[in-house]
């Protein structure tokens, strides 16, 4: 990896732009040799602005990206209900953007983004058929629970306003990037006992040792599929609940509550870690590198594999309305490098999944590919994009393969048809 | 005043005459080159700045939360309507009246504990420490913590206060207790430990200065006149510091309505405020609810400090 990496670093950027063919053969090779040279001279000028969370809008990668195409690409980091707001009123301040599955469903048919036609995604092929059919690597139909990818993904018509819901078009809303199998975080040495379901985040054995994310959409989630797991609430669709689902979660949640089952209610990814680190709670939901910053501390807990499966969530990268001309050209550049590998391996080795899990392998070490995406022992010790120790060599990934994991995805992330209802029952909850 | 050889009435009477003469829009003798502004003028200018900025930073957006209350709104968008749909929803949601009382208990115990507090370490500071210079260095140790932020502060205490904190390892090895105390973090004690020590400054602060504007020989004269320490205190000093412990109390109770912050760390996301339920709604986008929540949180604490600053002539007392 760091052979090809180098190589390409001591390129120019006229000599990529001449002889795109010569650097056909390295993952992060362009298609630009067929436009023209006046293309070649107005491109250095390009700016392309790219808007994302932190988890996603890197600058090592822009710099990267900068360096591989021949014009600037900028990151633009925010986070949450500010990301989403400017994407809804200050969507020409960007020009691409990543965007998680959930918040497509308010940004579809608002004007902000146009419809990618699949013919210039140059990886479309390579795109995990979990994005692309709803289904898992070797086949098999994945529950359709939450905000999937497929809702999101197929546009009706070029304008990118309107979608399919499933079936297949010649358009999509954006090209996947990211994903990624949450589950419940455990400290090994404190639970004393296995934890295989759900239903241990709600188990009076941890009263007052378990945490939930402060979050209304995926906090009720996670209950949610701790209740079914314990066979108190039956669920039609966990991603998008009923009032009267709702109801009797929130019921069921405020008696847990009562009863002192949470210790704390977690917010920021260093409360979750903290929260785990100091013992203060031995089973929480979590995030995957949450699980490596414990750990990193020299600390054991587990991303535990449960046998209702995961919830899952993703990001595509979808590119503004108002880029046109030369900026779009450029767009579909930065689109087809971004999901050739580099950007894959580098959130790879923070604990996600590119979406074109074989260009990423390009550029991470047969040890990396092994531990990070086919569950094996690491060979030697795994770090972090930014050189920091992630996992010591001898440990295997929490869950497995990628196909362990990301085809046992049992709901989505979401945003419900009745998040107004489920809002104000949450503030209930919260304060009750 | 820049005259030198002149006492300082003089000048001030001199200057009186001026702004009259000014506001007949006569002549002035004192000026020589520069004629004086006319004083509706100078007193427009005076208060310009604050007004602006009060204008454009406080009136304007508190406007248009009051606006937006009655918008409609959907997923992604508000939409202009008159809509008391979002003010229903505040006055019968059960959560409504339960961060409430929340909140004022937690503005009550907390206005208590730092008036208890503020008060003896001003009137320590005051009338026990003789020499200025360490009164001085006792002042900027009490101000120290707080170059530090509100943010760090307040997150601190958590691996303090923790099950494994350095408190309960303290208090298990000295064998006062088998089992960690699990109340001290993520509770209410842990909200109410982090605000009395963020805002007993702001209480202490007014009320030092208060008490520092009260004449020495006043209380000699009480001593003189055969009151006791108690007497002295109830009739002499607290009456003079009273506005320093109404603007204490007014900072104290206003911060505390309007926190977000510290319930939702120190309390663990476990106990909610106003304003934490107000930003649940923001970040799931809706606006004319997060609004009228807003609306009535503003009149509410308004009518609160109404209620304060009647105790106490608090502008009265300051032009004293």
């Amino acid at each position: 990896m760091t052979d090809k990496k180098n190589r390409k670093s001591h390129i120019d950027r006229r000599t990529i732009l001449k002889g795109a063919t010569a650097t056909a053969g390295v993952a992060a090779s362009t298609a630009i040799s067929g436009f023209p040279t006046i293309w070649a001279q107005n491109i250095k000028d390009i700016v392309l602005r790219h808007s994302g969370p932190p988890v996603t809008a890197i600058q090592k990668i822009a710099e990267q990206a900068s360096k591989d195409l021949g014009f600037t690409v900028q990151m633009q980091a925010s986070e949450n209900a500010d990301l989403l707001n400017r994407f809804l009123s200050q969507s020409n301040t960007m020009d691409c953007a990543d965007i998680s599955l959930v918040y497509m469903r308010y940004l579809i048919g608002r004007n902000v983004l146009q419809g990618i036609p699949i013919a210039k995604v140059k990886h479309w092929d390579k795109t995990m058929p979990l994005f692309t059919k709803g289904e898992s690597a070797d086949g098999k139909k994945l529950p359709q629970q939450g905000i999937t990818p497929l809702m999101i993904l197929y546009a009706t018509s070029p304008d990118g306003q309107k979608v399919t819901g499933s079936a297949p078009t010649e358009w999509v809303t954006g090209v996947p990037t990211i994903t990624n199998a949450d589950t419940l975080g455990i400290r090994p040495d404190l639970v004393g006992r296995p934890v295989v379901s759900w239903a241990d985040l709600l188990s009076p054995e941890f009263k007052g040792r378990a945490a939930l994310q402060d979050n209304p959409t995926i906090g009720i989630i996670d209950v949610a599929m701790a209740l079914e797991a314990r066979g108190d609430v039956k669920y039609v669709n966990k991603g998008n609940m009923t009032k009267a689902e709702i109801d009797a979660t929130v019921a069921k949640m405020m008696e847990i509550k009562k009863s002192g089952q949470f210790r704390s209610f977690w917010s920021t990814f260093d409360q979750s870690v903290n929260l785990m680190a100091s013992g203060e709670v031995v089973v929480q939901s979590m995030w995957s590198p949450a699980v490596a910053a414990v750990r990193s501390r020299g600390i054991p807990c587990t991303y535990q594999a449960l046998k209702e499966g995961y919830r899952g969530w993703g990001f595509t990268l979808g590119v503004m309305k108002h880029v046109t001309g030369l900026k779009l050209d450029a767009f579909y550049e930065y689109l087809n490098w971004y999901t050739s590998g580099f950007q894959g391996a580098f959130i790879a080795k923070q604990g996600y999944y590119s979406a074109q899990p074989e260009n990423a392998r390009k550029f991470l070490t047969d040890d990396e590919w092994g531990y990070w995406f086919d569950g094996k022992a690491a060979a030697s010790d795994i770090l972090s994009p930014f050189g920091k120790l992630m996992e010591k060599a001898g440990n295997v990934r929490d869950g497995g393969s990628i196909n362990e994991r990301l085809g046992n995805i049992a709901v989505w992330n979401s945003v419900m048809d009745e998040d107004r209802y489920l809002t104000r029952r949450w503030n209930e909850f919260i304060t009750s | 005043m820049a005259m030198t050889g002149v006492s300082s009435e003089e000048a001030a009477a001199a200057s009186q005459m001026a702004a009259r003469a000014a506001g007949k829009g006569a002549p002035t003798a004192t000026a020589s080159r520069w004629r004086p502004l006319p004083t509706w003028l100078v007193s427009w200018l005076q208060v310009g700045p604050l007004a602006a900025v009060l204008l454009f930073m406080f009136v304007l957006p508190a406007l248009i939360f009051v606006v937006v209350s009655f918008f409609d709104y959907d997923r992604t968008g508000i939409y202009p309507a008159f809509m008391l749909e979002s003010y229903r929803e505040v006055f019968t949601s059960q959560s409504t009246l339960r961060v409430y009382l929340s909140s004022l208990k937690f503005a009550v115990i907390v206005w208590a504990i730092t008036l208890f507090l503020g008060f003896n370490i001003a009137y320590f500071l005051i009338f026990h420490v003789r020499s200025g210079t360490i009164r001085a260095v006792l002042f900027i140790l009490c101000a120290l913590p707080f170059f530090t932020s509100a943010i760090i502060r307040t997150i601190a205490w958590i691996p303090f206060l923790g099950r494994n904190g350095a408190f309960n390892q303290a208090v298990m090895g000295l064998g006062l207790t088998q089992q960690p105390l699990d109340f001290l973090l993520f509770s209410d004690f842990a909200v109410i430990v982090a605000y009395v020590h963020l805002y007993t400054l702001l209480m202490m602060g007014p009320i030092a200065n208060s008490m520092s504007k009260i004449d020495k020989s006043l209380i000699e004269a009480a001593w003189d006149a055969g009151a006791s320490r108690w007497q002295t205190m109830a009739n002499v000093v607290i009456p003079l510091a009273k506005t320093g412990i109404a603007l204490g109390s007014v900072l104290v109770v206003t911060q505390v309505m309007g926190d977000f912050f510290v319930v939702r760390q120190m309390s663990g996301g476990q106990s909610a405020s106003i304003v934490s339920a107000l930003s649940i709604e923001i970040q799931a986008m809706q606006y004319p609810p997060a609004a009228a929540n807003a609306v009535v949180l503003v009149i509410i604490v308004a009518l609160m400090v109404a209620c304060m600053m009647r105790v106490v002539d608090v502008r009265k007392e300051l032009l004293k």
